[in-house]
């Protein structure tokens, strides 16, 4: 285990210092004074840990394959970009952009995430993003979703937070995966893409099994996300834009 | 006018063809005729073929006579070798214990070439398999690169083509997998190309095979959809935050941006060599595709003449120039295009069309069908075995050999013996039947003067 003070330390030393460990075989870091540093996990792979103390800057574990990151605060933007196996835990909110392309692996925010969350995700096969947010969304909450499960819970909506679950274009250009809402979802904000259905039993699986993890890992009690009923969100079509050309 | 002069037939125009009409063309009448039965939105593979002024068939190179002599390519050497990559802007030297005069400064990572040209990115869904594997073949003989296009990079070319490909990355991120970013030299960041400025790619879920399917991690018959724009660049400072993601990944390669040619693309190059990009790639209005509404192909972007001279102008000016290399790419037929686009600032050009005429495209422009006689752009086996790597490989081999010939014959005949002696050496180019403007834009003189 070695710990970093990164206090006043530029991203690229940083990132730099931890690479340089990670070729000689050093797996397990914890990182203290973290303060906006961006690329912290950037192409990384295999099993290591990261724990993070302070709030790291953008694209956190893009292009990772593999490694644990924990963030005992909240995260920027750009959380997981392209990433492709590993999980990361953020206990606190997210931002923007989150989870772009993610192709593998787990991202579980406790709290709210901002726009744009989830784009193009896709799956294959046995690789199968999976994103569990515990609060809100904004706008375009998994926008040309091509595989994988993104989840929704909305657990601080009655007391800190008093808006919608999720924003305006929730699923357009949906195309692939499965996106499951706690609660109600307004149809008039999702994309046409976008079909709704109730859960059945194997949805009902999948869901338990993320949200117990979810739950785990972040100190939640789960009766209280199963105290609402879940909706699903599929995509209608795998070819939503297949009457479009005239060839 | 056909007539037989016997008198024996007579041949009248078919009445059942479009009446001649110069505003109204058998074309336009056929596209309403298409948009009327179906609503839809027209469809078109290739480059744009409209009649709008190809510069380069206006612009002539000079030569020697008398007063400087040309230098013979047969027995001297005629270099050609060009280095893609961010340049230092001035050289600092030192000596060693020894005496010997080194380097100073760490050089950015540099992708070297043998020869000028590299092959435009085209992906593996719009062109097939084998065609990949016969660019692949003919990057490494001629000792340049071949570039993956948005659709990730087939299991099989791993480990024995990584010297000679770039990976693309695009905003559908297809195949971006763990091995994916270094496994070639270089990363290129696509945000547009010149067959459809502005607008994202779109492979119908015909041309998604199993093997389509499995490089770009989408199901099966599935649309491959790369939305526009890149959803997580939205500003210049976007393009730098993941310019340096890409870098910090991939222990700080090269990383190129591959822009259309649109009006403002000198700020925009400006910007892209600011953002911490090594080089700069530039599609012009002629730049092919595999499938791209017609109306965008043929009215939206501009030449690459007009746009390499704007850029190579414009980092000039901002001292910027050395930051990045430029790439002109967008209907570059001959090794006469290619001198004349490095006198216009270009350190290389990008060939598309080019190498797939040399695998036997005719140029229809039915790309989009995916039923491509030759197997270039389509993905049905019966096809694709059409196209034997090895043999059509050779093929564009053969055509990049006979242009790196004629480079040389060209450079011999400027009396230089380097390729980098042309680049941006304007005063050896002159524009004929250009108007005044045009030739100011170009940074060309009119012939005869």
């Amino acid at each position: 285990m070695t710990k970093i003070d990164a206090k006043g330390t530029y991203y690229r030393t940083l990132n730099q210092h931890i690479r340089e460990l990670v070729k000689k075989g050093e797996n397990e870091f914890e990182l203290f004074n973290v303060n906006g540093q961006r690329y912290i996990g950037d192409g990384i792979r295999g099993d290591v840990k990261i724990i993070i103390n302070g709030i790291p800057g953008n694209d956190l574990g893009a292009f990772m394959n593999g490694p644990t990151i924990t963030v005992n605060a909240n995260a920027q933007d750009a959380v997981g970009n392209t990433m492709g196996d590993g999980k990361i835990i953020i206990k606190g909110h997210a931002g923007d952009v989150l989870a772009y392309g993610m192709r593998g692996g787990k991202i579980f925010i406790k709290k709210d995430v901002g726009y744009r969350v989830g784009i193009h995700m896709k799956g294959f096969m046995d690789k199968n993003p999976v994103l569990v947010c515990g609060g809100t969304a904004g706008d375009f909450f998994g926008e040309y979703m091509a595989g994988g499960i993104l989840i929704l819970l909305g657990l601080n909506q009655n007391g800190e937070n008093n808006g919608p679950i999720a924003g305006d274009y929730l699923g357009t250009g949906m195309h692939g995966g499965t996106i499951y809402v706690r609660g109600e979802v307004n149809e008039e904000r999702i994309g046409k893409e976008v079909g709704l259905k109730k859960l059945d039993d194997d949805d009902k699986k999948i869901l338990e099994t993320h949200v117990k993890e979810f739950c785990d890992d972040l100190d939640i009690d789960i009766n209280k996300v199963f105290d609402k009923e879940f909706i699903k969100l599929y995509p209608v079509s795998s070819r939503p834009y297949g009457n479009m050309y005239a060839y | 006018m056909v007539y037989c002069s016997g008198g024996a037939l007579e041949v009248v125009k078919n009445p059942m063809a479009l009446k001649e009409n110069h505003s109204w063309t058998p074309q336009h009448i056929r596209n309403v005729y298409r948009q009327a039965e179906s609503g839809g939105v027209l469809l078109t593979g290739m480059g744009c073929n409209l009649p709008y002024p190809v510069l380069w068939d206006n612009i002539l190179i000079d030569a020697c006579q008398v007063t400087n002599p040309s230098i013979d390519p047969l027995r001297e050497p005629m270099e050609l070798r060009t280095y893609l990559g961010k340049k230092p802007c001035k050289l600092e030297l030192e000596k060693d214990k020894s005496g010997k005069t080194k380097l100073k400064q760490k050089l950015s990572k540099q992708i070297k070439l043998e020869v000028p040209f590299i092959f435009a990115p085209m992906s593996y869904g719009a062109v097939s398999l084998n065609a990949h594997r016969a660019m692949l073949i003919a990057a490494r003989e001629l000792g340049t690169v071949m570039n993956t296009g948005e659709g990730g990079l087939h299991e099989d070319f791993y480990k024995i083509f990584k010297d000679h490909l770039i990976v693309q990355c695009a905003s559908g991120r297809f195949g971006v997998q763990e091995d994916y970013l270094n496994a070639g030299v270089a990363v290129e960041i696509k945000i547009g190309q010149g067959a459809k400025p502005g607008i994202g790619g779109h492979l119908p879920g015909e041309k998604v095979s199993q093997e389509v399917s499995a490089t770009r991690m989408i199901p099966m018959g599935s649309d491959a959809i790369s939305p526009a724009p890149q959803h997580d660049i939205y500003s210049i400072e976007d393009l730098k935050q993941l310019i340096y993601a890409i870098k910090e990944a991939t222990d700080y390669k090269p990383v190129s941006v591959k822009i259309a040619a649109v009006h403002n693309v000198a700020a925009i190059a400006s910007g892209i060599a600011r953002a911490g990009a090594d080089i700069i790639y530039l599609d012009g209005l002629r730049g092919g595709t595999g499938a791209a509404p017609t109306m965008i192909r043929d009215n939206m972007g501009i030449p690459i003449e007009l746009a390499v001279a704007a850029v190579d102008d414009r980092l000039r000016a901002e001292g910027i120039r050395h930051e990045a290399s430029i790439i002109a790419a967008g209907g570059i037929r001959n090794s006469a295009d290619v001198a004349k686009a490095i006198a216009l600032g270009a350190d290389a050009v990008a060939i598309g069309t080019a190498a797939l005429v040399a695998m036997g495209c005719h140029v229809c422009g039915s790309c989009h069908t995916g039923n491509c006689s030759w197997g270039i752009t389509t993905q049905r086996p019966e096809l694709t075995r059409r196209l034997d790597p090895e043999v059509f490989g050779e093929r564009v081999a053969n055509l990049l050999k006979g242009w790196a010939h004629e480079l040389q014959e060209i450079l011999g005949a400027l009396g230089v013996n380097a390729i980098e002696s042309l680049r941006g050496s304007r005063e050896r180019l002159r524009g004929v039947g250009l108007d005044a403007q045009t030739l100011d834009i170009l940074g060309i003189k009119p012939a005869g003067k």
